[in-house]
């Protein structure tokens, strides 16, 4: 199926080809490129997404992409460690992103989820890559949104770590067919959170931790009388216990296939490309860019009249095609 | 007859036991050397193992590679033990044996000799270190996870408590958390904390009326530094607080079940390489530390040699070690007199700052859940206080004589061609490695599968105790690598913390600065900020070199991967690739970097990663050129200690391979 990029094309579209083909040992270079911030890169970025677009695939990319999301030390990566085994034994390709949260203190960080993650090194079809967060708490890295869509035609399953608490995991819920966030049993926030609506409803709600027993049960009731009360029929809470022996685990793959099965995928996909057009064009020309197109409402509303098709760097034209003028 | 005077003893008192930690290359050789070291007078034994048995690997599991022999003896099985104790009298020998994760194995195979030799179980004295927490925090010899760990600790002491009561089941060490950075406090707190966890542990599994037993047989491990007053004191804060522990958690009353019985190894992380012989100096005055008080006397001491930091000691070099302790116990009047810190005000107020300090940090660890759940926050904790050591040492603010201050030398005699260090055979693991597959070519393998199974049995049914079934597998000839395979089948495995993602950010030094500015400057040539692994290959635990590395990383401005210890040479290139660093920093103390750091190399060409790699550690001055024509651009030991200038050297080779220009 795949037309072979032209020699001429750069490394971008070379990337891109390979990744359309589903050739998995594309992604750490790509992730090397859609992270670089050179004005070369950012072009080559373009692109290897252009490549990547639904005409260029056909549809929809293939691959389910899962947002993790919770507080620091509620267990996210100690649970992805245990996901990757089970979608592993299940047969799935597995591309990991863990966003770190350690401050950018002297503007270096501490990426320590890999750590947690346990890996073979010889398995060519799991990929774990770690970024620093941007500024913002429960942020995303500028490229994560760029590596979800990059890679997403080429695993089945693209998870995106990021720490969240309350309102400021929506950056996720912009680039994820499914979010999840995790619930440590024994802090309230999350359930305070959800009853005042400072959150909004998960696809699923993962309450970590239930070796810890009677904490973790009383978590996961307070939690689904708050989603009934809600009127939130649709979010499954499940919870897992990630250490040894591990439980719940398989219920909780079940609960991201049986989301993303009822899920209007093009839909959520185009609201994702849109978001991440406009907060691209957010990074590369600032708020006074956005002031420039007459705000954020009037920058969704002109994406929204675009044509669906269109990819990433397409809408980051448009957008900046509506400032020129 | 005239009355002893107040300020004199009725008798001299006989000195503390006297060991020294040793073991190397095979049992036999080191059989000979502990034979040797007890005709110069040594008192005791201290059994040093190789890092395999330490993990629970056979000599030749892929894990085991460039480590048989080196650091410790290996002793794979009863017909080692056997060879290792050979002529030695096991019904009259204080044994101390440094083993954790593996200890109720390698405890079986010692009452299994003894018994093959006659000996009864009753009779056997010694310790097993079998001090999980501390491996978790600073030692890094586990195996399983926390739970499961502390559950083989508490069957080992309701075990010998009936059945070998003259067994120490457990020394509590606090010595290792020194040699992790920890302040005189942390090591009160985190030790008695520790206690507390074990005897919490201990006290579900034996009869009410055993514990006072119990606590009686729970010893400690720990350091004196070279502040010795402060550390003196350190240990009459510990006697005082262990009292008060026994009689207020565990209604013990006897006054001798409650009396505070310790080891010691004294400081090794201030013995350096530069001008190595003060480290002589450093060691005596250690030695004070833990003797010169009555009250809070050693029972049992072994000192590091002036050798230290260069790499193993030779027979030779340990024997002045265990010299210096004879010159103080035999030589000097100390052993004469009744404690001589009675009534002092400074010695009364040092203790009383200690214990304040120590009782707020036991608090807060209980606040955590206790020592097993605070294993986290504990680690951070070291490790920010190893940061702010560190950040004394390279500002002279601490002075180290010979390192940071007084640095002029004439020539050394003392280090001459082989490096003034004892090298081990590499021959000597592949003689390993086919011994071990003899042993289990020629035993009975119904037998050892029938062990293996009943293990499994035992060690799922959490109210058995593991270590009736550990000596039937003992005597069956069961391996430590098959032993702790069962258990691992059983239990899981476990990645302790790292500890280095809370470490406070350094302070905003002048040099600190103008780093931040090239490492800046450099990423922003690259496209993406500056990003190093720090990866430690092999069963090595020394994690405080890569710690720090990582820590100072950071804040000079890089991203950095650290993914703790234990990491194969394939694990470390696959992590370099899908992360795709700009440098690796490799980090080995253990001596198996000859082994390792090319193979790592190997494993990154394979992968296709092609960046510079650095290594760090132990590294005898003879290995450097090999390394460095196995691909390494830069080596770095102890005595670099000034890390700016590392990290400086770092970022230019990041930049020189990206091909950004030098600096304006
Ligand atoms: C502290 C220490 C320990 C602590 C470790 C605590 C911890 N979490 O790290 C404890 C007490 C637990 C310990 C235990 C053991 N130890 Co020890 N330990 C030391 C000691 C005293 C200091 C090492 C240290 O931490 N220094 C401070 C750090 C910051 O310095 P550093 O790591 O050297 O790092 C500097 C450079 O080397 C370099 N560097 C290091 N790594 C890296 C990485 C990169 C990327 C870069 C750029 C630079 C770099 O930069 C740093 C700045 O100068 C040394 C002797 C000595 N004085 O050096 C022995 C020593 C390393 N230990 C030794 C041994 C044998 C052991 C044991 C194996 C004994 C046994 N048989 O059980 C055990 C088991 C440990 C294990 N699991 O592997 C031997 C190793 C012998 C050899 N190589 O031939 C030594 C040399 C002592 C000796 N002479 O016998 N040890
Ligand atoms: N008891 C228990 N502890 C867990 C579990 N999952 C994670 N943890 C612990 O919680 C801490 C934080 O885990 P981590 O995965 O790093 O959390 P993250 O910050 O959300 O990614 C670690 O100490 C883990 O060992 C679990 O299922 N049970
Ligand atoms: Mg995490």
């Amino acid at each position: 199926m795949s037309v072979p990029a032209p020699p001429s094309a750069g490394r971008g579209a070379e990337l891109g080809v390979r990744l359309r083909d589903r050739d998995l040992s594309a992604a750490p270079a790509t992730l090397n490129l859609v992270e670089s911030r050179t004005p070369a890169d950012r072009e080559q970025t373009a692109a290897l997404l252009r490549e990547l677009s639904p005409a260029k695939l056909g549809g929809e990319a293939q691959g389910h992409v899962i947002g993790v999301t919770g507080p620091p030390g509620a267990g996210k990566s100690t649970l992805l460690s245990a996901l990757v085994r089970e979608w592993r034994t299940r047969g799935k390709s597995v591309a990991v992103l863990a966003v770190d949260p350690s401050s950018k203190r002297s503007g270096g960080s501490l990426l320590g989820d890999r750590a947690r993650i346990d890996f073979d090194p010889g398995d060519r079809e799991l990929f774990i890559r770690s970024t620093a967060a941007g500024e913002r708490l429960g942020g995303l890295a500028p490229a994560t949104r760029a590596a979800a869509q990059a890679l997403a035609p080429a695993f089945d399953i693209v998870v995106i770590e990021t720490v969240g608490v309350g309102q400021s995991e929506t950056d996720v819920a912009d680039v994820a067919d499914t979010v999840a966030v995790i619930v440590q049993p024994g802090s309230g926030d999350a359930l305070q959170f959800l009853k005042s609506g400072i959150m909004e409803t998960p696809d699923v709600l993962v309450v970590t931790k239930a070796d810890l027993g009677k904490i973790a049960i009383s978590a996961r009731r307070d939690l689904s009388a708050a989603l009934r009360s809600l009127g939130a029929r649709d979010t499954k809470v499940v919870m897992v216990s990630s250490v040894p022996p591990p439980s719940g685990i398989a219920d909780l793959a079940d609960a991201f296939e049986d989301h993303r099965a009822a899920l209007d995928l093009p839909g959520r996909r185009l609201a994702a490309r849109r978001a991440a057009a406009l907060a691209d064009f957010a990074v590369e020309h600032g708020e006074r860019g956005v002031r420039g197109l007459g705000g954020r409402r009037a920058a969704v509303k002109l994406l929204a009249e675009q044509d669906p098709a269109l990819e990433v760097p397409a809408l980051v034209a448009v957008l900046e095609a509506k400032v020129a003028a | 007859m005239s009355e002893t005077p107040a300020h004199r003893l009725p008798e001299r008192d006989r000195p503390w036991m006297m060991r020294t930690y040793a073991g190397h290359s095979t049992a036999k050789a080191s059989n000979e050397l502990y034979r040797g070291n007890l005709a110069k007078g040594q008192t005791g034994l201290s059994i040093a193992f190789d890092l395999p048995t330490q993990t629970g690997y056979d000599p030749d599991h892929e894990l085991a590679r460039g480590e048989v022999g080196k650091v410790g003896v290996p002793i794979p099985h009863k017909g080692e033990m056997h060879t290792l104790l050979d002529g030695i009298p096991l019904d009259d020998m204080n044994t101390s044996m440094t083993i954790n994760a593996t200890a109720a194995f390698l405890l079986a195979l010692y009452i299994g000799t003894a018994e093959e030799n006659g000996v009864d179980r009753a009779k056997l004295q010694g310790t097993t270190q079998n001090d999980i927490i501390k491996e978790f925090l600073a030692r890094g010899t586990y195996a399983f996870p926390p739970g499961p760990s502390m559950r083989l600790i508490a069957d080992m002491v309701a075990f010998t408590v009936t059945e070998v009561p003259k067994w120490n089941p457990i020394n509590i060490c606090s010595y290792h958390l020194q040699e992790a950075g920890a302040t005189p406090v942390q090591e009160i707190a985190y030790a008695m904390s520790n206690a507390i966890a074990v005897l919490d542990a201990a006290r579900e599994r034996v009869p009410a009326d055993q514990m006072g037993k119990v606590f009686s047989r729970i010893s400690f491990f720990v350091n004196a530094g070279v502040r010795f007053v402060e550390e003196h004191a350190k240990l009459r804060a510990m006697s005082i607080l262990w009292e008060e522990l026994g009689r207020e958690r565990y209604g013990v009353e006897d006054p001798k079940h409650l009396r505070f019985r310790y080891g010691v190894q004294v400081n090794s992380l201030g013995l350096t390489e530069a001008q190595p012989e003060n480290n002589v100096q450093r060691i005596v005055l250690e030695a004070l530390a833990v003797t010169l008080g009555r009250n809070a006397r050693a029972r049992a001491v072994q000192l590091p040699a002036w050798n230290e930091a260069l790499g193993l000691p030779r027979p030779w070099d340990q024997q002045w070690s265990l010299r210096i302790q004879q010159v103080l116990a035999f030589e000097t009047d100390l052993l004469e007199y009744p404690d001589i810190f009675e009534g002092s005000v400074v010695m009364d107020g040092l203790v009383g700052e200690l214990l304040a300090g120590a009782r707020a940090e036991m608090a807060v660890v209980a606040e955590h859940g206790g020592a097993v759940e605070a294993v986290p926050y504990m680690k951070a904790a070291l490790v920010d206080s190893h940061r702010e050591r560190w950040r004394r040492i390279e500002s002279g603010e601490q002075v180290v004589v010979g390192m940071n201050k007084f640095v002029e030398t004439s020539e050394s005699p003392l280090v001459d061609e082989d490096g003034g260090i004892m090298t081990v055979d590499a021959a000597v693991e592949a003689h390993q490695r086919e011994a071990v597959e003899a042993w289990r070519a020629e035993r009975d393998q119904a037998a050892v599968d029938a062990a293996l199974a009943k293990l499994r049995e035992v060690a799922a049914d959490d109210s058995q105790n593991i270590m009736p079934a550990s000596i039937e597998a003992a005597r069956a000839g069961v391996t430590v690598g098959e032993w702790s395979q069962a258990l691992r089948d059983v239990f899981g495995e476990y990645r302790g913390p790292t500890g280095v993602g809370e470490a406070t950010a350094a302070d905003h030094g002048a040099d600190l600065e103008a780093l931040r500015e090239e490492v800046g400057r450099v990423g922003e040539a690259l496209g993406r900020t500056v990003k190093i692994l720090v990866g430690k290959p092999g069963l090595d635990g020394h994690s405080n070199g890569a710690e720090q590395i990582a820590v100072r990383a950071r804040d000079v401005g890089m991203d950095v991967v650290y993914e703790g210890i234990r990491l194969t040479p394939q694990q470390i290139a696959r992590s370099a690739l899908d992360e795709g660093v700009h440098v690796i920093g490799l980090s080995i103390l253990s001596g198996s970097h000859k082994e390792l750091i090319p193979t790592v190399i190997d494993e990154l060409r394979a992968a296709g990663v092609d960046v510079p790699v650095v290594v760090g550690g132990i590294i005898p001055e003879a290995d450097v050129a090999p390394l460095k024509a196995a691909g390494v651009a830069g080596v770095y030991t102890p005595k670099d200690f000034d890390m700016n200038r590392i990290m400086s050297d770092i970022v230019a080779l990041v930049a020189a391979k990206g091909g950004v220009s030098t600096p304006a």
